[in-house]
């Protein structure tokens, strides 16, 4: 065997069962503590990693959301002078304390890139992934677990510069998380180069991450588990890591070509005869525009979808377990998101409608994108027909997956209108836009993730996180949620533009102003309802020991300890039978798990 | 401007076409909200019905249930009488370039950070040349000036004046960044993206005092990019033709107007 560091390395690779029996003899023969640094930071171990991921996730996610307040400042009250925060963030950024335009498109570019590569995805994927996959199919830890580390190690930094650039001359980068050229090429900011280098870390990042999903996934299963008794979330995961391995390498090319045509004086996507502020642009030419866009969104087609699949995962465990009866339509639910995976890779052009798209071209991306409305249907119904017959338990985590129905179903909704190209005709690029993918990732997949956090942390840390709090949280993120994103569907349907640092520009946005009042208000009490989260987080810590399956739960991460020991599992566990025989007829108890042999 | 006509949902239309983008915006949204109240009362009815308490226990076996199979081939039915009865037609008619060209305007329209540049052809309707290698910043549409074509050729900045009952067609190209063109009472949205020239049409149908805002973000001027849509009466346009149409003896100015603003 391979010393104690290494653990895993070597032996997991080959997935047979016997190599997962030996090692587990091995870890628990060598019995002593790794140094600090190899336990709590260039960790092997896939929960501690998930932790790190999620840890960083989280504060990414403020961070974001931080940027999103303040441009809410200027939205709700243009021109108007903020204050000592103003004089904090210095001239350059806010001039006499007034935000300048430049500013507030370096708040909207970081906004959007660090809610999606930088929060979203690293917590549902990274963090929750890397930390309940293995656990759910009994696994002692991921296939390549030193690949797992250097994917950590990748995002962290990549996370880190992207922050930074904000510190650089000229500040952040400023032409949109979609980062279109000519303009991302042609502004003259370190910040838009760092932005492309950041990216590049984030996206191989995800990438290193997915392959190690892939084979985890598929060699290590424990004895019996079968792809038909796989949890959901793990079916969910499955999908979204091919999603990301198919998805992400475009972008890294297309990252890669952008950082050329700014460094290296290439033109791959700056047309010939550009003149900028009058003056003949010295470049070679020859190059389009738009192929940046094919590329960018082929990935952040997929990626909508590497959001939202670890979400309904999660949302399928917590309502399985909170209903206490098995999922209706499990193998529907599962066929649904690999119809879904597949299909988000041919409708990337309903982005791309405006840019001068002919009508066969068109008429195929709208029928593509008509169809993929078709299994988010099938998915929805089967959560809602999973309530039906249950005996429903209103915990945290359920309060937070309950309310994410409705709110995927609103975002879901509204895409129709984006994706049929002739509404898409008044409506692209406006607020509707916003509310839209906002009411699918914000209130959709960030709840899922809170019911994620209040189902899992009993797991991670062995601890009930504190229900009161937990549902003054949930009703007040819940209320400040839809104070911001409803009225931003009205405020599309009026024509308001996205990306406007001063709407009151326009007739139209003159007329509805006062929404802006009410969107940013609401933003600023989101805020207020994270502080008792994030006091329920640690102070949770403190409370006394919960009880080993708190949830009455059936699947295999609750035949563990908790928290689970360097290598998860004293003994390798068996799997029995499907993953949620809740409620089974004839049982004594309302839970039968995967794990419990026959009586 | 009459800002009376705007207000929470969808401003005043003055176009031929808009009534059907508008119709389509119509049903779908009664569409959702059908959809959507429907599942909202089952969902409700779920969560009150199958609470959690004394004495009840849930269901082991999986409810048949036929009815979502209906629902499920509904939407299908109604995303196809979306997609092919009421969206993809108007695409096909409204997006390039009308069918009959004879009596349309043509506005050729250059858009850069943070400016919109019309080009009318004028009285002999011929475009004098331009070109992006002449482009300067006293000649910001590259007008050759040795073109008589070009000699009575109107140019304009952020003004952009057409006639009522009209087709117009513009021509939009950028010279530096994607910008995109749009003016929401007339449910015209096109991107003008540089290196290409892409065709828009519209037909208004009532004259007034209206909006083109930049819709892709273009820089830190984005937000300003404005121009003034003026639909005039055929008198008002004349009159408007005649009054900025330069005169032989004097020399071409590249921009007859100054911006509004």
């Amino acid at each position: 065997m391979t010393a104690p560091t290494t653990h895993g390395a070597t032996t997991h690779a080959g997935g047979n069962e016997h190599s997962h029996d030996q090692d587990h003899g091995h870890e628990h023969a060598h019995g002593h503590e790794l140094p600090f640094w190899r336990k709590y930071i260039f960790s092997v171990d896939h929960k501690m990693i998930g932790l790190q991921y999620g840890l960083t996730a989280l504060v990414f996610l403020l961070v974001g959301f931080s940027l999103m307040m303040l441009m809410r400042w200027q939205l709700a009250y243009p021109g108007r002078p903020l204050g000592w925060v103003g004089k904090l963030l210095g001239e350059n950024a806010m001039p006499g304390g007034v935000m300048a335009p430049e500013f507030y498109n370096q708040l909207g570019a970081m906004h959007g890139t660090i809610m999606v590569f930088m929060g979203i995805v690293p917590l549902a994927v990274g963090a929750f992934g890397n930390y309940v996959v293995p656990l759910q199919i009994g696994a002692p830890d991921m296939a390549f677990p030193r690949l797992n580390m250097a994917s950590y190690w990748a995002f962290l930094p990549g996370g880190l510069l992207m922050i930074y650039s904000f510190f650089m001359p000229g500040g952040a980068a400023q032409s949109g998380w979609t980062n279109y050229p000519p303009l991302s090429v042609l502004t003259q900011v370190p910040g838009q180069t760092m932005w492309l280098f950041a990216m590049v870390l984030l996206i191989t990042s995800s990438l290193l991450g997915s392959i190690n999903f892939i084979v985890t996934i598929v060699q290590l299963r424990a004895k019996g588990l079968g792809f038909w008794r796989l949890p959901f979330f793990v079916h969910a995961q499955f999908v979204t890591s091919f999603l990301l391995l198919l998805a992400f390498p475009p972008l890294e090319a297309a990252a890669v070509l952008q950082l050329m045509d700014r460094l290296a004086g290439t033109s791959f996507f700056l047309p010939t005869g550009l003149v900028v502020s009058g003056e003949q642009l010295k470049v070679a030419g020859g190059g389009s525009p738009l192929l940046w866009q094919h590329l960018f969104w082929f990935l952040a087609h997929p990626e909508v979808y590497v959001l939202i699949l670890p979400a309904m995962g999660i949302v399928a465990e917590v309502i399985a377990n909170n209903t206490r009866k098995p999922l209706w339509g499990y193998r529907l639910l599962v066929y649904s998101v690999i119809f879904l995976g597949f299909m988000s890779f041919v409708v990337w052009a309903h982005h791309m409608f405006m840019t001068g798209m002919g009508t066969t071209m068109s008429t195929f991306f709208q029928t593509t994108t008509m169809i993929i409305s078709i299994p988010s249907v099938i998915i929805l119904t089967c959560f809602l027909m999973s309530l039906y017959g249950g005996a429903i338990r209103f915990t945290t985590p359920m309060l937070f997956a309950t309310a994410f129905l409705p709110m995927f179903a609103i975002g879901g909704l509204t895409g129709l209108p984006l994706g049929l190209t002739a509404s898409d005709i008044y409506l692209h690029d406006t607020f509707y836009v916003i509310g839209h993918f906002h009411y699918v990732v914000a209130p959709g997949t960030i709840f899922a993730l809170f019911a994620g956090i209040y189902y899992w942390y009993p797991k991670a840390t062995g601890k009930q996180m504190d229900p009161t709090l937990g549902k003054i949280h949930f009703w007040l993120s819940f209320l400040c949620m839809n104070g911001i994103f409803m009225p931003m569907f009205f405020q599309g349907m009026a024509g308001l533009s996205r990306r406007l640092y001063d709407p009151t520009i326009y007739a139209h946005g003159r007329a509805i102003q006062s929404l802006n009042v009410v969107i940013s208000w609401s933003a600023w009490g989101l805020f207020l309802a994270q502080l008792p989260f994030i006091w329920n987080f640690f102070s949770s810590l403190a409370r006394a020991r919960a009880v080993e399956n708190p949830w009455s739960a059936t699947t295999l991460e609750w035949a563990a300890p908790s928290p689970p020991t360097h290598g998860n599992f004293p003994t390798p566990p068996v799997v029995y039978r499907e993953p949620y025989e809740y409620s089974v007829p004839g049982q004594t108890s309302d839970f039968h798990p995967q794990f419990a042999g026959e009586a | 401007m009459d800002e009376t006509k705007y207000g929470f949902w969808l401003p005043v239309d003055v176009s031929s076409h808009g009534a059907q983008i508008d119709n389509l915006m119509a049903v779908v949204h009664w569409f959702m909200l059908l959809l959507f109240v429907g599942w909202g009362i089952f969902f409700v009815y779920c969560l009150v019905k199958f609470r959690a308490r004394p004495g009840h226990v849930a269901t082991y076996n999986p409810v048949k249930a036929v009815f979502t199979k209906y629902i499920e081939a509904a939407v299908v039915v109604v995303e196809v009488f979306l997609l092919f009865g009421l969206s993809t037609p108007v695409w096909f008619k409204y997006k390039g370039r009308p069918a009959s060209e004879k009596d349309a305007v043509v506005v050729q329209l250059v858009a850069e950070q943070f400016a919109w540049n019309f080009h009318y052809a004028g009285k002999d309707g011929k475009f004098g040349k331009s070109s992006t290698a002449t482009m300067s910043g006293d000649n910001p549409l590259g007008l050759d000036p040795d073109d008589p074509a070009g000699k009575d050729d109107i140019t304009t900045v952020n003004q952009f004046h057409v006639p009522v009952n009209k087709d117009v067609i513009v021509e939009l190209s950028s010279k530096d960044v994607i910008h995109s063109f749009n003016i929401p009472v007339l449910r015209v949205k096109q991107d003008a993206i540089p290196g290409t020239r892409i065709p828009v049409w519209f037909h208004a149908t009532q004259p007034g005092h209206f909006e083109l805002a930049c819709a892709q973000l273009c820089g830190l001027g984005h937000y300003r990019m404005r121009a003034d849509v003026l639909i005039d009466t055929p008198e008002d346009y004349a009159k408007w033709e005649k009054e900025n149409a330069p005169t032989p003896s004097e020399e071409q100015p590249p921009t007859a107007q100054q911006p509004a603003k």
